[in-house]
């Protein structure tokens, strides 16, 4: 008698189909978070803050409760969420630019203000819904449709790294970088989700995981390009690692 | 039986897929779905399918909905 | 430093403090705010107040941060409110239009002060365009409440989470730097409203039922047209029954001076001084700039020969009044650019001039 050793999460919208590009990691990104939100038995009582970008369609995937947010908002609605109700599972999916460049504000504050609030964070490095633009984790060099060039320091600056800032917040229980590039770094970028998930579950604090993400279409790649350029070169630039976990301590 | 199952009308043949299988038992199928995208399909004659899951957990489409191992 | 708030009696307190009071006593359970003059004793009160109650308070990092932070308690069904002023509320517009789009019922407490840019903490009228017209993107209304008095200031933000919830629409208390300033007596009465049952909406978590998404993201043309047309629809019903103003002298008055807000107090004096000179003048306060009286004024336009609004600003809600009054008698502006409002004696000067 064979067992069952995957399905679709019941987190999920039954019959929900992905709307996302051939070979976009979005889709294994939200998989996984299904999959933690049942493993973790949170599905009745979580509360999504979706943020703007190719990751607001996550309500459209997720069968749960799910506030649309103003672009770079979604930490912001959170914590009110969480405030008005300190009860509640409340995460938020945010591309890089939503909470990296134009809710910079609202991620770190979230942090230092130790809310307890979950954060995924998709970092492809670039904007994907607008058609591949330069974002705050273009990588120098980087070629996009507004670094026709690619992005030279003195133009342009540098990209930012998301998870060492986030985890020099006070408020910080857990921040972490993952790779969606192999097997290997999907299954390892589960347990960051669960952990991340796990110290709001405990009240420790801000739990965050920067997810590095392959976007074939605006890189212009096959989807195994794509994920050879995650590895060879936003990892290069992007260590993936745990960069605070309290729970070490 | 160790085997996968296929949502054909989810697959939008990225074939990340088909290199992940450690026994090669995923190809491009001839047939296409209603995304007009030439899908892949399992082909395990020999039941040689070893039931790790590697393929639906690099599918990024939820394409590959259930896996069996046994 | 705060006067101690006990309902059915009267205390001597700021226009400021009676809103938080109010807020309070509304059942208010959630207050983000960031620091402007003049209305920042607004969020001084509610630190402590709300912390003592078990409330939530968040000193939030930014205005921006601060309305998505009430639109996300809202979110949940509960009473949430942030209070900014003029420069301030130009960072809440895009979260207004949001509240708007996911008709969510957001409390906003507007204390104007002069302007454009950072201009000054005086007082003004000069952001009744900013809350009746919109500074957000798309077709949207809020609902925009106008005190005049302290004992307003309280009993309209009790109004205001009212309507927010009644409606399920962001609704906007607009004072201004006097009003949240000064000191009057105000009896503090019971929360006279109904509670409104949010739990068809409100994001609860999906236990035993599938996951409610509130957005305003509609892919497709033809269902922003009809999410657009059910918004009108909405907005028509708070026309028909929540439009409020007051009159007085109206029924002889050959004149009607239009005013809302603070600057309608010293209206309402040089009424009476005209009045001692033999001159039939009358008043009309909008108490709700939206839903706009536009109906009894037009009725009056019947018959008054003239309309002469006054405002602390450069003539702004005189458009209001030109649009209500259609043509059937002139509208004059009298009015102050920024600042307290002009004395009686002056306003009355402005009407013999203006006849």
């Amino acid at each position: 008698m064979a067992t069952q050793v995957f399905k679709i999460a019941d987190t999920f919208r039954k019959d929900a189909k992905y709307t996302f590009c051939p070979g976009c990691d979005h889709g294994v990104a939200i998989r996984l978070v299904a999959e933690v939100l049942d493993e973790l038995g949170l599905r009745d009582n979580a509360i999504v803050a979706a943020a703007i970008g190719c990751s607001v369609t996550i309500y459209d995937f997720l069968n749960i409760d799910a506030l649309e947010s103003p672009h770079g908002r979604a930490m912001a609605e959170a914590t009110g969420i969480k405030r008005a109700r300190p009860d509640k599972f409340v995460f938020t999916y945010q591309g890089d630019g939503d909470f990296a460049s134009i809710g910079l504000a609202e991620s770190m504050h979230a942090a230092l203000r130790g809310e307890k609030l979950s954060a995924i964070c998709i970092n492809n490095t670039t904007y994907g819904m607008t058609g591949g633009q330069l974002g705050p984790t273009t990588l120098v060099g980087q070629v996009t449709t507004t670094s026709p060039t690619g992005r030279n320091l003195e133009y342009y600056g540098y990209p930012i790294k998301i998870a060492e800032h986030i985890a020099l917040c006070d408020g910080t229980a857990f921040s972490a970088r993952v790779s969606l590039d192999t097997v290997a770094n999907i299954r390892k970028a589960k347990q960051a989700i669960k952990k991340a998930f796990e110290v709001q579950m405990k009240g420790l604090g801000f739990g965050f995981v920067e997810i590095l993400s392959s976007c074939p279409t605006n890189w212009r790649m096959t989807p195994e390009q794509a994920h050879d350029r995650v590895r060879n070169e936003m990892m290069e630039v992007f260590k993936p690692g745990i960069y605070k976990d309290i729970t070490e301590n | 039986m160790s085997h996968i199952v296929i949502d054909e009308n989810r697959c939008k043949a990225c074939y990340l897929c088909i290199k992940e299988c450690p026994k090669n038992l995923i190809k491009v199928s001839d047939k296409t779905n209603n995304l007009g995208a030439n899908i892949v399909e399992f082909c395990d004659p020999e039941h040689k399918c070893i039931g790790c899951a590697m393929c639906a957990t690099r599918c990024p489409d939820l394409a590959i909905t259930e896996v069996y191992r046994g | 430093m705060v006067a101690e708030c006990v309902e059915n009696k009267k205390v001597l307190i700021k226009g400021n403090f009676a809103i938080a009071q109010a807020a309070i006593n509304a059942g208010c359970e959630c207050y983000f705010g960031y620091p402007i003059t003049p209305q920042s004793e607004i969020g001084e009160f509610m630190s402590g107040k709300m912390q003592e109650l078990g409330r939530a308070y968040v000193s939030a990092e930014s205005e921006l941060a601060a309305i998505n932070m009430v639109l996300g308690a809202c979110s949940t069904g509960v009473k949430a409110m942030s209070s900014s002023s003029s420069c301030a509320v130009a960072l809440m517009q895009e979260a207004l239009s949001y509240a708007t789009a996911d008709e969510l019922p957001v409390v906003l407490v507007s204390v104007m002060r002069g302007g454009p840019g950072l201009g000054n903490i005086y007082p003004s009228q000069g952001d009744y365009f900013q809350s009746t017209k919109g500074g957000g993107n798309g077709d949207y209304k809020l609902i925009v409440l106008a005190p005049s008095t302290v004992q307003e200031c309280a009993d309209l933000t009790y109004k205001a989470f009212y309507l927010a919830q009644k409606y399920k629409n962001p609704t906007v208390l607009l004072a201004d730097g006097l009003l949240g300033q000064m000191m009057e007596p105000v009896e503090f009465k019971p929360y006279p409203y109904p509670e409104i049952d949010n739990s068809s909406w409100a994001l609860t978590g999906a236990k035993g039922r599938d996951g409610r998404i509130i957005r305003s993201y509609a892919p497709l043309a033809d269902n922003q047209c009809e999410f657009l047309e059910k918004l009108y629809e909405k907005y028509r019903k708070i026309e028909e029954n929540e439009t409020e103003w007051e009159e007085i002298g109206t029924e002889d008055a050959d004149i009607v001076l239009v005013s809302f807000g603070s600057t309608s107090r010293n209206v309402k004096t040089a009424a009476k001084l005209c009045r001692q000179k033999g001159l039939k003048v009358g008043v009309f306060r909008p108490i709700t700039l939206f839903p706009f009286p536009n109906k009894r004024l037009n009725e009056l336009a019947d018959r008054v020969k003239k309309f002469i609004t006054v405002e602390v600003n450069m003539g702004q809600m005189v458009n209001d009044v030109k649009l209500a009054v259609n043509g059937k008698a002139p509208v004059e502006l009298i009015h102050k650019g920024v600042g307290a409002p002009p004395s009686p004696e002056d306003i009355m000067s402005q009407i013999e001039e203006l006849i």
